[in-house]
C-alpha cells in the first residue's frame, strides 16, 4: 500500500472542546476520499491540521515519508498539499484571469523564475509556457473562459467556487483538499462542478480529500469515506459500507436518510 | 515585443526635459527638480498603497537620504550629485532593510502609526543633536557633476538633468518590478493575504522587499532635495512632510510609475500658485484641491489618462 499521507494519533482541543481525538488515517496515493460528519465533528480541524493552519496537541502527520506536523501552511503548500475553501478565497478586485496569474506567479517564484533580472518571458514550470497562456489554459479547463475579464467580486457563486479550486490547482498539488466544494452551489450544478474538478484532477494524478455534506455527491465521487463524529473517526470504509453503518446513520447522516428510507418504504407499501 | 506605453512615455518626458530645460524660465527648473525629489518618495508610497498599506512616516527615509548626502559633503567634501543620490539611497535602503523586519509584520493602522513613530524618533534625535545644527540643520555644498562645477546659470539645469536621468532609471526599474510575479503579488496581498499564504507565497517577504525599495527611493529623493535646496534641517523628517508625501500619492493615484512624479509636480504648482495668491491660507487651497480630486477622481489624477484611453 502506497500511503502518500499518514496521520497518527492526532489530538486537538480548544479549551473544553475536543476537536480531534486520536485521529488515525492513512491516505493512499491517487485515491479520492470523502470526509463526512456534522458541523463541529472535526472534519475542518483535520484539514486545518494537515495544511498546518492548526498544530495538533499530540500526534504526527507524515507526507511522502516526511514529518510535516510542524510546517507552516506556506511550506506545506510548497511541497504539494493545497487546499480550497468552503467560502471562496479570491482576490476580489482582480479579474478571474489576474487571479490565476497571481497564483502562477507564485509558482514561478517558488521555482526561482521570473525574477527582476531574468530575461525574456519566464516560463511556468511544469507547463513550459508563458504565464498568460497557462492562465488561459486553466480558465478554459474549468469552463471559466467567458468570465476571464470580470472582477472576482461580481462573479456568480458557482463560478467563484470553481475559480477558487482552479487557484488551488495552479500549483499542481500532489494532494488536493477541498472544503465543501459544492456548498453554496445550486443542486443542478453540483454534479457538473464535481465532474469538472474530477476530470482536472484525474488528468494530473492528484490525491483528493473532500469535505462534503451532500451524501449523493459523496457516494458518487468518493472511493473511500472517513466519517467524523465528536472529534473521532467512526467509520473508514468505501461509501456503500460507510453510509450503511448504523453509527454513521445515527450520528452523521442523521434523520434525513431515515426519513428518506421511510418515505421510500411508505411509497413502496402504498404501491403494494 | 509589444510597445510598452509607460516606457514610451518615460522616454518622451526624459527627452523633453533635457531638450527644453535650457530654454524654459529658470524658476521652473527648481520646481521640477523638487517635484522629482518628492516624486521618488511618492513612487515608494505607491508600492505600499498597492499592498493596501499607508506609511505616515516615509519622510524618515527622505530625511535620512538628505542627511547622508549632507554628511558626505560635510565630512568628505563630496558634492557630486550622482554620488550624493547613491549615498542617500544606500543609507535609506540599509535602514529600511533593518526596520523592515519589524514593519513587514504589521498591517493597516498599525503599520501606519509604527512608521510614524519611528520617523518621529529620528526627528527628535536630529533636533537634539547640536553637532548637526539641531533645528537649524546645516548648509549643503553647492552641487557638482563628476567634479565639474557648472557656471551659476547652469547649475539648476545640470542638477535637473541628473535628477531626470536617475528618475527615469528608477521609474523603469519599478515598472519592471511591478510586472514580475513578486510585484504582481501586491494587489493580491491587499485583497486576501490568507490566500496568498495558502498559495505558497510569503506576504511578509513581499512587503519587506517593497519596503526596502520604497526606502531606497525616498533616500534618493532626500539626497536630491538636499543638493537642490542647498540646506537640510529636521523638518524634512517631520510628520507634516510624511503627510505631504501621502497627499501627493493620493493626488497622483497608483495607475502608473509616472503618476507619482506627475502628482508631485502638480502638488508643487498648486502649492506655488496658492502661496502666491493667499500667503496666509495656502494650505486651505491645497486641501480643497485634494478634496476635489478625492471626490471626483477617487483613483487619482492618473485615472484621467486611463479614462481617455478607454474611451
Amino acid at each position: 500500500m502506497a500511503a502518500i499521507l499518514d496521520a497518527q494519533g492526532l489530538h486537538k482541543s480548544f479549551g473544553a472542546v475536543t476537536a480531534a481525538s486520536d485521529i488515525c488515517a492513512s491516505i493512499e496515493r491517487d485515491s479520492v476520499v470523502g470526509l463526512i460528519g456534522t458541523n463541529g465533528a472535526g472534519k475542518t480541524t483535520f484539514i486545518n491540521m494537515i495544511t498546518g493552519y492548526l498544530k495538533p496537541d499530540r500526534g504526527r502527520i507524515r507526507y511522502e515519508e516526511r514529518d510535516i506536523t510542524a510546517l507552516s501552511p506556506r511550506d506545506i503548500t510548497r511541497i504539494g498539499i493545497c487546499r480550497s475553501f468552503q467560502i471562496p478565497q479570491l482576490y476580489a478586485s482582480l479579474t478571474a484571469f489576474e487571479n490565476v496569474l497571481v497564483g502562477i506567479g507564485v509558482v514561478q517564484r517558488n521555482a526561482g523564475r521570473g525574477g527582476f533580472f531574468s530575461r525574456g518571458a519566464a516560463l511556468v514550470p511544469g507547463y513550459e509556457r508563458p504565464a498568460e497562456e497557462v492562465a488561459d489554459l486553466l480558465l478554459e479547463r474549468f469552463g471559466l473562459a467567458e468570465y476571464r475579464d470580470r472582477n472576482a467580486q461580481v462573479l456568480p457563486g458557482g463560478v467563484r467556487k470553481l475559480l477558487d479550486i482552479a487557484l488551488t490547482l495552479v500549483a499542481r498539488p500532489k494532494i488536493l483538499l477541498l472544503d465543501e466544494p459544492t456548498s453554496g452551489v445550486s443542486a443542478d450544478e453540483k454534479f457538473a462542478i464535481m465532474d469538472m474538478i474530477m476530470a482536472a484532477v484525474r488528468a494530473e494524478g492528484i490525491t483528493v480529500l473532500f469535505v462534503e455534506h451532500d451524501m449523493e455527491v459523496v457516494s458518487r465521487f468518493a472511493e473511500r469515506v472517513l466519517a467524523f463524529y465528536d472529534g473521532r473517526i467512526i467509520a473508514d470504509a468505501p461509501p456503500q459500507v460507510a453510509l450503511a453503518d448504523p453509527e454513521v446513520k445515527r450520528f452523521v447522516v442523521g434523520g434525513e436518510l431515515h426519513r428518506m428510507d421511510e418515505q421510500a418504504a411508505g411509497k413502496a407499501s402504498g404501491h403494494a | 515585443m509589444r510597445p510598452d506605453r509607460a516606457r514610451t512615455a518615460l522616454v518622451v518626458i526624459l527627452a523633453a526635459i533635457l531638450v527644453l530645460g535650457p530654454v524654459v524660465p529658470r524658476w521652473t527648473l527648481f520646481l521640477l527638480t523638487v517635484a522629482i525629489a518628492k516624486g521618488f518618495v511618492a513612487l515608494g508610497l505607491m508600492l505600499f498603497l498597492r499592498c493596501g498599506l499607508v506609511s505616515f512616516g516615509q519622510a524618515l527615509y527622505y530625511c535620512v537620504g538628505a542627511y547622508a548626502a549632507g554628511m558626505l559633503g560635510r565630512l568628505y567634501g563630496v558634492s557630486d550629485v550622482f554620488t550624493l543620490m547613491l549615498a542617500g539611497m544606500a543609507a535609506s535602503a540599509l535602514l529600511a532593510f533593518v526596520l523592515g523586519f519589524l514593519l513587514a509584520r504589521y498591517r493597516g493602522i498599525f503599520f501606519g502609526l509604527l512608521s510614524l513613530a519611528i520617523s518621529m524618533i529620528l526627528y527628535g534625535l536630529l533636533v537634539k543633536t547640536e553637532a548637526l545644527g539641531s533645528t537649524d540643520g546645516f548648509n549643503v555644498l553647492p552641487s557638482t557633476l563628476f567634479g565639474w562645477r557648472p557656471a551659476d546659470e547652469w547649475v539648476r539645469y545640470a542638477v535637473l538633468a541628473a535628477a531626470t536621468l536617475v528618475a527615469f532609471a528608477a521609474a523603469l526599474a519599478v515598472h519592471r518590478f511591478l510586472g514580475t510575479p513578486l510585484g504582481r503579488l501586491a494587489p493580491a496581498i491587499k485583497d486576501n493575504e490568507i490566500r496568498v499564504e495558502y498559495m505558497g507565497a510569503s506576504a511578509r517577504h513581499a512587503i519587506h522587499v517593497s519596503y526596502v525599495i520604497a526606502g531606497a527611493l525616498a533616500g534618493i529623493g532626500g539626497a536630491l532635495a538636499a543638493t537642490t535646496v542647498g540646506h537640510i534641517d529636521p523638518e524634512m523628517g517631520y510628520w507634516t512632510a510624511s503627510g505631504e508625501f501621502i497627499f501627493i500619492t493620493i493626488l497622483a493615484g497608483t495607475g502608473s510609475v509616472l503618476a507619482p512624479f506627475l502628482g508631485a509636480l502638480i502638488f508643487g504648482i498648486i502649492q506655488s500658485v496658492a502661496f502666491d495668491l493667499s500667503p496666509n491660507t495656502w494650505q486651505m487651497t491645497l486641501g480643497a484641491a485634494l478634496l476635489v480630486v478625492i471626490v471626483f477622481l477617487p483613483e487619482g489624477l492618473w485615472s484621467l489618462f486611463r479614462r481617455r484611453r478607454a474611451a
